[in-house]
């Protein structure tokens, strides 16, 4: 049977289908819809952790049990998880254990672009990289083998264009694998230094024994083609190089760590030029000239960015192997038009940054839908690093102005969601408390992951499969870590959320401050809540834009004396409006109507 | 538009995020896997939801390589807004097609007078582009009792210029939306369908 399967789906179908039964993660884009898949299959255990690191160890110790195990993350999720990722490379598994790291070359949704594939070099394990949906699925079921074969945790590299791409499949049989069960190896498990050092030999033996494998498996695969030009590809950038040079001759790599040597320099060997074409790090490149072969790369291929047909014709014209001219763009100048992604109208978060700006404290914050506030007009944040670093980021603001001499006397806070801060931002809040820090913490709880999609956390009191079970209680856990300061405040109060934000940065100590709205996509549409403007009273001032709703519009132009600013009499658009009556707070016309919002 | 079987077709659908996209997408892939192509389907997704630009790009032959349409071979654009139908015009073919609501989403950027919205988009397209098909897409969709019936028209615009069967067109279209809307939708394809009668087709 054929199906129509993007990356991710293609991966829980190939974990399903290779008898996986524990799967866990921590959901971030590109790979969030892994984990989702895959829980819908009858008789399989899947969870959303509250983090990557966790993810990982839940699946060590189901390894360790003895079944087959995947875990899932984005590839900034496996610097979380990198502590237990590499001594499990040590220690190596009992059932097979696939490791999952979706990257998102060109950054359409993440703080950084690192190239993951270096995570595999580093910890020694082999790494698989397919190039379509099918070989996505394939190589779960190899990776699980080899990961048995070879007693190590296997990596699965995906991009954001294998995750997010869809391709036709063909769908495999279930295949049952018995549990082996827990058995006793404290010279494996237990890594004590006395049994690691007698790990760490039997890691580099088991390397050799995989470059022996990378030479003869079919994952690396010669294509012969016109010799004149030589193509040595992976993953996505194997397609976009097949489209642009279809006649060329292909070593396609299937497993990229570690190389096969010999299959490399036979091919080498074949053909009068040599390329790699590998999207971001010189991966490739700068290990087959390791061993001494004429290659060429990123000469011509960016290092920046995601790669795509173009850019990969691009780089053949430049290195004169490739004759076809370039289209020249017909767009006109001026006609791009911008569209930042931007909070959603009744969004919780949007009148808090709004508050915000009217303190002008120092605002560190963190991972999620409300980092959208860095842009106009709210421009309220002054720093995103990673998950959890707004509230230990924050300790660190606070205390160079407090002990190190740094002469700043606005208020500092920590703005994070409430994902992010069970995800890493507890251990941050308890160093605040511990260590006595003036920091104003602000925790946006939406009651759910909103950024990835609307998913379950600790503190929804729902799991990954919709089943009722305990919730974080946020003023109780931060109370319980020494904070002494806790409230809870109604983001659609604009006035008395201003007045709490005042009164805690007033106050030098430590606070913590929850809002109490849910994110709005978790709502039906109800078009009774709708505001509207009366545009007799509506003088044009323009207040209300600055919060960056979309559904509040400039409407008609009103007449006004030579030089002077235009003004717009607005309007709100009663398809998007979601009732949360910031607007209507604002506006001192008293031109915005519409009823009070429910009760949070 | 007819194309040697071994060519590949491809279609760039456009829009904003919000607008259905993706869906249409998914209903024109699984049309194409149904009518025996190797299909390649490729988004982003992430921040779609709050605004911003979407594109997915729907490739269809006897076997396709890259999952994203080379800049300068899209057959048909399929534009659920004017400002993204000119945004895009530069991935054509010389002889690709434009198909654009007149649907116009302005952002809130250009309320912040940070951008301005090209107000000549259809003339950017009559005059960049071969025999452009603007469609009031919204206002028949009203017609039809249903504002959400846009992207169900769009698609049957589409159809006459993409040969692919009708009959698989519409057992797709049938399946994927909601039981209690689906002679509304098939009424609306079809609705779309006949807006370029077949002396049309190029």
């Amino acid at each position: 049977m054929k199906a129509l399967l993007s990356g991710n789906e293609a991966v829980a179908r190939g974990a399903y289908e290779s008898g996986v039964k524990v799967a866990a993660a921590y959901p971030g884009t590109p790979s969030t819809e892994i984990l989702q898949n895959f829980a819908q299959y009858e008789g399989v255990y899947a969870e959303w952790a509250p983090n990557e690191k966790v993810a990982f160890e839940v699946g060590i110790g189901a390894s360790m049990a003895g079944v087959r195990v995947l875990v899932a993350m984005k590839h900034v999720g496996l610097n979380v998880a990198a502590d237990p990722f590499m001594t499990f490379a040590y220690t190596g598994v009992r059932g097979g254990f696939l490791l999952t790291s979706a990257d998102d070359p060109g950054m359409h949704s993440s703080q950084n672009e690192q190239d993951n594939r270096y995570f595999a070099r580093f910890a020694l394990i082999p790494l698989l990289e397919p190039s379509d949906s099918q070989e996505a699925k394939d190589m779960v079921g190899v990776g699980l083998r080899l990961s048995e074969q070879f007693d190590t945790p296997t990596m699965l590299r995906l991009t954001t264009r294998i995750s997010h791409a869809k391709g036709v499949v063909r769908l495999g049989k279930i295949k049952e694998v018995e549990p082996k069960g827990f058995t006793l190896d404290l010279q494996k498990y237990v890594m004590i230094p006395a049994y690691a050092r007698m790990r760490h030999p039997l890691v580099l033996k088991r390397l050799e024994k995989l470059r022996r494998y990378a030479e003869r498996t079919p994952l690396n695969r010669i294509e012969w083609g016109d010799r004149s030009v030589g193509i040595i590809s992976g993953g996505v950038a194997y397609q976009y190089a097949k489209e642009v040079m279809p006649k060329a001759s292909f070593l396609k790599l299937g497993l990229t760590y570690p190389l096969p040597e010999a299959k490399i320099r036979e091919f080498a060997s074949q053909v009068e030029v040599l390329f790699v074409v590998e999207e971001l790090e010189p991966f490739l490149e700068e290990q087959i000239r390791a061993v001494g072969l004429s290659v060429e790369g990123k000469a011509f291929f960016p290092r920046l960015g995601e790669l795509s047909p173009e850019v990969v014709a691009e780089g053949f014209r430049k290195a004169g192997v490739l004759k076809v001219r370039r289209r020249r763009s017909r767009v006109p100048p001026g006609a791009a038009l911008p569209r930042p992604p931007i909070m959603c109208p009744g969004c919780p978060h949007r009148s808090v940054f709004f508050a915000l700006n009217r303190i002008k404290g120092i605002v560190m914050s963190d991972i999620g839908c409300y980092t959208l506030s860095v842009l106009p007009p709210l421009q309220a944040i002054h720093s995103c690093i990673c998950m959890g670093a707004s509230i230990s980021g924050a300790q660190g603001v606070a205390k160079a102005i407090e002990k190190a001499g740094v002469r700043d006397d606005r208020p500092v806070f920590a703005v994070l969601g409430d994902s992010t801060f069970l995800h890493s931002g507890v251990t941050g809040l308890m160093d605040v408390a511990y260590n006595k820090g003036n920091v104003n913490i602000i925790v946006l709880d939406n009651r759910t992951t909103a950024m990835t999609g609307g998913q379950q956390h600790p503190g929804t009191g729902r799991t990954l499969q919709g089943e009722e079970t305990f919730q974080v209680d946020f003023l109780k856990l931060a109370e319980a870590l020494g904070i002494r300061r806790v409230r809870v405040v109604d983001p659609y109060d604009l006035k008395g959320m201003t007045r709490a934000f005042k009164e805690e940065a007033a106050v030098p100590e430590p606070s913590f401050i929850v809002t109490n709205r849910p994110c709005v996509m978790l709502e039906k549409f109800d078009s009774s809540l709708v505001y509207r403007v009366d545009p007799e009273r509506c003088e044009g001032c323009g207040i209300c834009l600055r919060l960056g709703c979309p559904a509040i519009l400039p409407g008609e132009e009103i007449p006004s004396k030579k030089g002077k600013k235009v003004r717009r009499k607005v309007s709100i658009d009663p398809s998007l409006c979601r009732g949360c009556s910031v607007c209507e707070q604002l506006c001192k016309q008293e031109a915005i109507s519409g009823p009070p919002p429910r009760p949070a | 538009m007819a194309k040697a079987s071994w060519e590949v077709n491809n279609v760039l659908i456009v829009g904003v995020g919000g607008q259905g996209v993706i869906l249409a997408s998914e209903i024109l892939s699984e049309v194409a896997m149904r009518s025996g192509f190797d299909v390649k389907k490729s988004e982003v997704h992430g921040m779609a939801q709050r605004g911003g630009i979407v594109s997915s790009h729907v490739r269809y032959g006897s076997e396709v390589a890259s999952p994203l349409i080379p800049q300068g071979e899209v057959d048909v654009l399929l534009a659920f807004e004017l400002a993204e139908a000119v945004r895009w015009i530069g991935f054509l073919s010389p002889k690709g097609r434009v198909i654009a609501s007149r649907q116009r989403l302005v952002p809130p950027i250009v309320s912040t007078g940070l951008a301005s919205y090209p107000e000549d988009a259809e003339s950017i397209l009559q005059r960049e582009t071969w025999a452009p098909v603007l469609v009031d897409a919204q206002q028949l969709a009203n017609q039809l009792g249903n504002p959400r019936l846009v992207n169900t028209i769009l698609l049957g615009v589409a159809s006459r210029l993409l040969e692919l069967p009708h009959r698989t067109w519409r057992r797709v279209v049938s399946e994927r939306v909601p039981k209690a809307y689906r002679e509304l939708n098939l009424a609306a394809f079809e609705q779309g369908r006949g807006i370029l009668g077949s002396s049309s087709v190029s």
